[in-house]
């Protein structure tokens, strides 16, 4: 059977990591100093790309931009307007 | 810890389907068989051969979500397997096409948590009206013109019409308060038979808002009283947000392209809608 | 063990000793009689299956999809408006490369309304990746329904056991039913299931860079059914002593024949009382009992030295003429008369069968509706 066509067209698990959505952004966003790492972003992310990280004791928003499609609901959402934009170069 | 739901999904840009699912998985865990109804979940993360599901996911057609969710259900039990089976369809999948055979899950009481994120409309065939289309919203199949205001038709009241069923759990959900939908989704599994969860899926491209809006104007659904956060258990009603102030319906519907050539008695139209709606979920 | 039963509960018995997990099924005349038996051997315990009563044919495959694909054997049956109903499923099951297994009570398709049988609602879906197999009497039809499941799963792919509506499914006939069929059947032993401790991932899209390949795929494997079918045949012989032909195609009378009529299912019972009554000795008869995958090979040999066929069935692709005939003339260089005849009910009387025998003399082609009361 060929491999690259499983039976009944079956995929493994978790197997669109390799699309690199993060080639679709237009605006980049960016966290900045004022995130105090609340996890709000976190929820409303359509990616799950983002996840609160402790760099030096502080709690801290960091995207992932391989995936992030830079939708900038978290900019929108931040209770803390800590995340601002650039235009994508 | 693994993401159940991975990156590399093909949806739009502040999609509320992907999200939904994020928040539903977040809930459940991976101790599910996740069954999904033709949609734009199912196009997007499921594009041969890659799958954004790292749990077990089945989809087929359209229209028999609940029948497939009965069928897994069934084996499972034969099977002697205690796995939890979450069905996923659209709005299109489950107030039209799918209605059926989710009544027939219903009625037949089969153990599965049943969850419709709605659109309000046929957004993977380029946003067509469905059932679930809101008073005057514009679709390509409602556009309005000289002789119409857009879509005829108020929403199809899925939630009372299940809750007639007597489904033990029915509930509403929206993205912007995704504790409250957790928590239901959690909730809606420790209840043996079939459950119900209907989410507001606001759709940047269908609804024409900006892409960063998805969770505000779902949050102003509920803050002006379009979307009632609700639970009814075994016939039993619970409003879990009252806004202290509704703000008028106005604020969430200037927000949005599909409702633009609305004029202002078309939008007191849909005011004394959502009034009269709240009386009535009062009561009830 | 001998019992004189209906086509319908002779179906049942095949079910019962296969024992699916699973069976959902909606009740439609002539099936009623296969489910309603079911239904019962689960509510007496002598089935262990989760019995669905569906509210629709479509849902019927729709849940046998969902519980095989979960890693279970399913069963389900219906006819005519039913089918049609489930179609769009039926080439999902496929398209998935699920074994389920179906039983057709096969009967006339709307309008104008008939219960009555034909091959309508067959010919219909045989374009959906389905392995149609088609029987002539009772105990046929449990041999057969018991050898579906062992070639579905052997080769990935659904089969349909067609008999016909009535004839079949409500004649009392006496039938020999196993006492097991351990030893023949083992237990089922799916490759990919959906189960959390390796969450696959069925069902997909497929882009245009993949999805021909997987048509492909699914035709060489119905093709492969013509092997499996045939051992089958064989190995159900060695452990119950009853074998249909080749397990493709049946002939009855060929030896020294000139002549053959094409047929299937049960009007071919009646060719053949007619054959031995009136010792007919220049046509004999080809059963068609494998309809898809089609015995093209077994059709061409069958028939390179006779002078002309005919082709009687009881279905009719308008616009072109009878579906068996046309894929017959595919692989048949020679003349062959098309007899369309038996819808809606219609019995396929004696005098009928004569008279196809003398137009099959005449060695020429045409389309004849038998018994047609339209003026020419």
């Amino acid at each position: 059977m060929d491999k690259k066509f499983n039976e009944g067209a079956w995929a493994e698990p978790g197997t669109s990591v390799k699309n690199k959505t993060g080639s679709w952004r237009t605006f980049k966003p960016i966290v900045t100093d004022r995130c105090v790492g609340c996890g709000t972003c976190t929820k409303f992310c359509p990616e799950g790309a983002i996840k609160i990280v402790e760099k030096n004791g502080k709690k801290k928003a960091e995207i992932n931009y391989d995936y992030c499609k830079g939708c900038l609901i978290c900019l929108k959402e931040c209770p803390f307007k800590a995340i601002e934009k650039e235009v994508e170069k | 810890m693994k993401k159940l739901l991975s990156f590399g999904t093909r949806s739009c840009a502040g999609c509320p389907a992907s999200l939904a699912v994020r928040r539903i998985l977040e809930a459940v865990g991976d101790n599910v068989i996740i069954v999904n109804g033709t949609s734009c979940l199912e196009v997007t993360t499921t594009q041969y051969p890659l799958s954004s599901w790292n749990v077990p996911y089945i989809h087929t057609a359209f229209e028999c979500t609940g029948a497939v969710a009965s069928g897994v259900e069934s084996a499972l039990k034969k099977m002697g397997k205690d796995t939890h089976v979450v069905a996923i369809a659209g709005d299109g999948g489950t107030f039209d096409i799918g209605l059926q055979s989710l009544s027939g899950m219903i009625d037949r009481g089969h153990n599965v948590l049943y969850i419709c994120y709605d659109n309000e409309c046929y957004a993977n065939t380029g946003l067509q009206r469905s059932s679930a289309t809101p008073y005057g919203a514009a679709t390509t199949t409602s556009p309005p013109g000289k002789f119409s205001i857009g879509n005829k038709t108020f929403k199809k009241p899925i939630v009372q019409m299940l809750a007639a069923q007597k489904v033990p759990y029915v509930a509403t959900a929206s993205l912007a308060y995704p504790d409250d939908l957790e928590r239901k989704v959690k909730k809606a599994l420790t209840i043996k038979g079939p459950k119900f969860i209907h989410i507001l899926a606001p759709c940047p491209i269908s609804w024409r808002f900006d892409s960063s809006e998805t969770i505000h104007v779902a949050r102003l659904a509920v803050e002006t009283g379009m979307w009632i956060l609700c639970e009814i258990e075994n016939g039993k009603i619970k409003i879990n947000v009252t806004p202290s102030e509704r703000k008028p319906v106005k604020d969430y519907l200037s927000l949005q392209g599909r409702f633009k050539h609305l004029k202002d008695e078309d939008i007191k139209k849909i005011q004394e809608k959502v009034d009269d709606d709240w009386k009535a979920y009062k009561k009830y | 063990m001998k019992k004189v039963i209906e086509g319908s509960h002779a179906v049942a018995e095949a079910v019962r000793l296969c024992a699916p997990k699973v069976i959902a099924a909606y009740p439609i005349t002539p099936q009623t009689h296969i489910v309603e038996r079911l239904s019962k051997m689960v509510a007496d315990g002598q089935l262990d299956s989760e019995f669905l009563c569906v509210e629709s044919e479509h849902s019927a495959m729709s849940a046998c999809i969902g519980a095989q694909a979960t890693g279970v054997r399913t069963y389900t049956a219906t006819a005519s408006q039913g089918l049609m109903l489930m179609h769009e499923m039926l080439h999902v099951a496929s398209g998935m490369r699920l074994p389920i297994v179906i039983n057709v009570a096969n009967r006339s398709v709307s309008s104008p309304l008939s219960i009555w049988n034909d091959w309508l609602d067959a010919m219909a879906v045989r374009n959906s990746g389905w392995v149609q197999l088609f029987v002539e009497s009772s105990q046929e039809a449990l041999d057969t329904t018991i050898q579906a499941y062992k070639i579905a799963e052997t080769i990935h792919l659904p089969v349909m056991v067609c008999i016909d509506g009535f004839y079949l499914s409500h004649t009392y006939e006496p039938v020999d039913i196993p006492d097991t069929v351990a030893g023949y059947l083992g237990d089922y032993k799916p490759k990919v299931v959906l189960d959390p401790k390796n969450p696959i991932t069925q069902g997909m899209m497929a882009g245009p860079k993949a999805f021909q390949e997987f048509k492909e795929q699914q035709h060489r494997a119905l093709l492969s059914a013509k092997d499996v079918i045939k051992n089958e045949n064989r190995e159900f012989n060695k452990k119950f002593g009853r074998i249909y032909g080749d397990g493709l195609v049946e002939t009855y009378n060929m030896e020294s024949a000139d002549y053959a009529i094409i047929s299937m299912g049960s009007v071919c019972g009646t060719i053949k009382h007619i054959l031995d009554e009136k010792k007919i000795s220049d046509i004999g008869l080809i059963r068609i009992k494998t309809y898809r995958p089609f015995p093209n090979k077994e059709i061409i040999d069958l028939t390179k030295n006779l002078k002309a066929l005919g082709v009687l069935e009881k279905d009719i692709s308008f616009g072109i003429g009878g579906a068996l005939w046309a894929d017959v003339k595919t692989f048949v260089d020679k003349p062959v008369s098309n007899f369309i005849g038996g819808l809606g009910g219609r019995d396929i009387q004696i005098e009928d069968i004569v008279k196809i025998f003398g137009t099959i003399r005449k060695e020429e082609e045409n389309i004849h509706w038998v018994g047609s009361q339209l003026k020419k």
